[in-house]
């Protein structure tokens, strides 16, 4: 399976130390480009690949971006102060700063950091639009560094052939589950969640779904029976589940036509003994 | 010293106790200085070098470490104490023999390496409640008695029942006493650091030690004293002098080749001087080691004493440096450059503390030990120890990357304080693979604290954020609150990115 060249991703930012993202300390790379449009999407500027339309040139007050001559849209990491005018800027939820990155790039980096990792996650955007990269980026990985797991973080809209490409280099994953109800979904998500369930499914039953988030809203996504029915449907493939209840905020949300609440922390305790009746997982309020 | 003894007696922020050892203070002062050289007494004067204001006339070693292990074995002769056969006549002979421990701060700073001391004690049918009640009986009168942050008890690196409780007790209590160190060995349960992780999450407790570098420092009768102050344990530092790299740079015309090549000689001369005189005061003036029941019932020995030599201000030092080559904007910890200057500075010290012979110092082989010293409340702008500027840390991997090179060199102890975000309290393994590896890396010490911790390090010690809070009106219950308080004005610690303890004792002021 190795390919002579290995692909590149088309990386939005790395991370060298996460306590967020996996079990223990991770190194974290997140990808550019995502198949959903979640309403609630906290990042929303790693959605889509950058048009080159050169809108934040213009309002760059650090002149870090210019336009080269092939009209593609450069980005000087040294001169950029950070201020994030150009993601403020972008109509398009995409960023100037997202940039090709090689494995051997990567490995670099993360070589570095290893004394100090449990592993490596890939997270995005949606990791599992570039397959190919994660899995020559986790095979890389698993090839110098054995000691270090490679997870992924999904939204889970995934085809069975993605999960099985990676089956070989891939110690795990970790799914959002927006919703169990396929209208709601289709409401927050502007799509249907059936590969996600599928996904859910089949990572179960292969043993490599390390957790199943729930990002919960009021009054969208977070009826008492909606979760009892999820909660169900979880226990349904592993009692035990790791169940990771977020509670929804705004920090980083585009404005939305849906009207968007934070739960209190007194509503995600409720979640989590909403879903504690249904079966004794391993639950983590967030 | 009339007017300073009014000040102190009249005072309404100093408790009966805090005055008394306050006069002390005073008295000591009022005697001659050792002799010192024309060069040296300017030096010290000016504040080049510096005696930690330890006092004029050194009575009691800085720090004492006596052997709680032997003491516990023989009992001990002055105290008339038989040795202990159950754990609470154990906990109670540890307690009175804790009133008797000299050192600078008047309180002990070393209560011994306790689960190995009490593990012996321990039956194997006593539940872990009895357990926890006894040992917080026991810390209840630790934090009330040793009011003092400096007051540091060590454990590990083996797992055990004792080390287990003394974390549930310590996030039950929630006390700034006593100070404590986890030593981590490769062989440390990940599980037992964990278990000492939730600890810092609500104490901010312990420091992580690197136990194998440790040991090849100073064998395995070891312990972390006071704030991070690696010594021999039956052992201790008779002094701890401080050379201000910041100082000696302005001093100097030159660049960092002439400094080091130059200017270093001559102030880690001086400085090593000042230590001596105190050294030679101590122990032929005064004759601790003649007459202290800890030196004639063998639970501490000369030989295995010896100075602690210390610098700080290397920060300040680098960018001047960095500026006389024309590169102004070159920051410590960011700039390769400034980083390998720092590194030279450091390294050349080393090299120069190793070559000067002092007397008494059979702990180091004849030479003091190298310490980065974190300040004092009275350090103005000057960056405590080698520690990179509050507030202008790079990113942890980068941050250890630039501090764990020279931690070697610093076998009585280094300390650069990390600091990390709420978010890690739901998973701790995270901290424990990075304590892990930045021991593996070569660091000496890891401590990190939590932004939104209650308790904060200053330079070395906890301070709980609550008690500094109407100080000067009220007075503080432990004495190091004076330092913290003094401290947290000058540092602007709690701005930092990292927060971190200082170790300080009696202020001039």
């Amino acid at each position: 399976m190795t390919l002579a060249t290995p692909v590149a991703g088309l990386v939005t930012d790395v991370i060298e130390f996460s306590a967020v993202d996996g079990p223990g300390n991770r190194f974290v790379v997140f990808t550019q480009g995502c198949n959903f449009n979640c309403v609630a999407c906290h990042n929303p500027y790693t959605i889509n690949p950058c048009i080159d339309c050169g809108l934040c040139v213009d309002t760059c007050p650090s002149g870090a971006l210019g336009l080269d001559a092939s009209g593609h849209i450069t980005w000087d990491a040294a001169t950029c102060s950070g201020s994030d005018v150009c993601i403020a800027t972008c109509p398009y939820d995409s960023t100037p700063k997202a940039r090709a990155m090689a494995v051997d790039a990567l490995l670099g980096r993360i070589r570095r950091a290893a004394p100090f990792l449990s592993g490596v996650t890939v997270s995005g955007g949606e990791a599992t639009q570039q397959a190919g990269f994660v899995r020559d980026l986790f095979a890389a990985v698993k090839a110098e560094l054995p000691g270090l797991t490679c997870f992924v973080d999904s939204n889970g809209a995934a085809p069975v052939s993605t999960w099985d490409l990676l089956d070989p280099v891939m110690d795990a994953a970790m799914i959002d589950l927006k919703c169990l109800d396929d209208g709601i979904h289709r409401r927050l998500v502007q799509a249907s969640n059936a590969e996600v369930l599928e996904s859910i499914r089949l990572l179960a039953g292969r043993g490599k779904l390390h957790e199943v988030r729930l990002l919960l809203m009021p009054g969208q996504n977070d009826s008492d029976d909606l979760l009892a029915r999820t909660g169900a449907w979880l226990a349904s493939m592993d009692p035990r589940m790791r169940v990771k209840v977020i509670g929804f905020r705004h920090h980083g949300v585009r404005p939305s036509a849906v009207p968007l609440l934070e739960p209190s922390a007194e509503q995600r305790e409720h979640y989590a003994d909403v879903l504690r009746r249904e079966s004794d997982f391993e639950l983590v309020v967030v | 010293m009339h007017s300073q003894a009014e000040a102190i007696v009249t005072s309404r922020a100093f408790g009966y106790d805090q005055k008394l050892r306050r006069l002390a203070a005073v008295a000591d002062n009022a005697l001659p200085y050792p002799a010192l050289s024309p060069l040296a007494a300017e030096a010290l004067e000016a504040r080049v070098i510096c005696d930690m204001y330890e006092g004029n006339r050194p009575y009691t070693p800085r720090y004492v470490l006596p052997d709680y292990a032997k003491a516990l074995r023989q009992g001990v002769a002055y105290l008339e104490l038989e040795p202990p056969t159950t754990l609470d006549d154990a906990l109670s002979f540890l307690t009175i023999l804790y009133s008797q421990v000299p050192s600078v701060t008047t309180y002990p700073v070393y209560l011994g390496d306790l689960d190995a001391l009490l593990e012996p004690f321990v039956p194997s049918d006593l539940p872990d409640a009895e357990l926890d009640a006894k040992l917080r009986r026991f810390w209840i009168q630790l934090d009330r008695m040793l009011p003092d942050a400096f007051v540091h008890a060590n454990v590990g690196p083996s797992d055990g029942r004792v080390v287990r409780s003394i974390w549930r007790v310590e996030r039950s209590l929630r006390q700034v006493v006593p100070n404590l160190t986890l030593k981590v060995s490769p062989q440390t349960p990940d599980d037992l650091i964990a278990d000492a992780v939730r600890t810092v999450f609500e104490t901010g407790k312990p420091h992580f030690v690197n136990h194998p570098m440790m040991v090849a420092d100073h064998g395995t009768e070891y312990a972390v004293v006071s704030c991070y102050n690696s010594l021999k344990v039956r052992g201790g530092a008779h002094s701890l002098v401080r050379l201000n790299l910041k100082e000696a740079v302005a001093r100097h015309v030159g660049d960092a080749d002439s400094f080091c090549v130059e200017a270093l000689p001559h102030w880690v001369e001086l400085t090593a001087e000042l230590g001596e005189a105190r050294i030679r005061s101590l122990v032929e003036e005064q004759g601790f080691f003649e007459s202290n029941f800890l030196a004639t019932e063998g639970l501490v020995e000369l030989d295995r004493f010896s100075l602690m030599f210390g610098i700080f201000g290397l920060a300040e030092c680098v960018h001047e440096l960095m500026a006389r080559e024309g590169r102004p904007d070159a920051r410590y910890g960011h700039d390769e450059r400034a980083n390998a200057v720092a590194h030279q500075v450091v390294r050349r010290v080393a090299e120069l503390v190793g070559e000067r012979p002092l007397p008494y110092c059979g702990g180091g082989g004849g030479f003091a030990y190298l310490h980065s010293q974190s300040g004092i409340d009275l350090d103005l702008d000057t960056t405590a120890g080698t520690r990179i500027p509050v507030g202008d840390e790079p990113g942890m991997l980068e941050h250890i990357e630039v501090s764990a090179p020279v931690h070697e060199l610093f076998a009585a102890g280094i300390s650069d304080i990390f600091h990390v975000d709420d978010t890690v309290k739901r998973n701790p393994e995270a901290m424990v693979d990075v304590i892990r590896g930045a021991l593996a890396v070569g660091m000496r010490d890891f401590t990190f604290n939590l932004d939104s911790n209650e308790f904060i390090r200053i330079t070395g010690y906890l301070v709980r954020k609550s008690d500094l809070v109407g100080l000067e009106e009220h007075g503080a219950r432990h004495s190091s609150d004076y330092l913290a308080a003094t401290a947290e004005i000058n540092h602007t610690v709690t701005t930092r990115a990292i927060k971190r303890v200082i170790a300080a004792e009696l202020s001039p002021k």
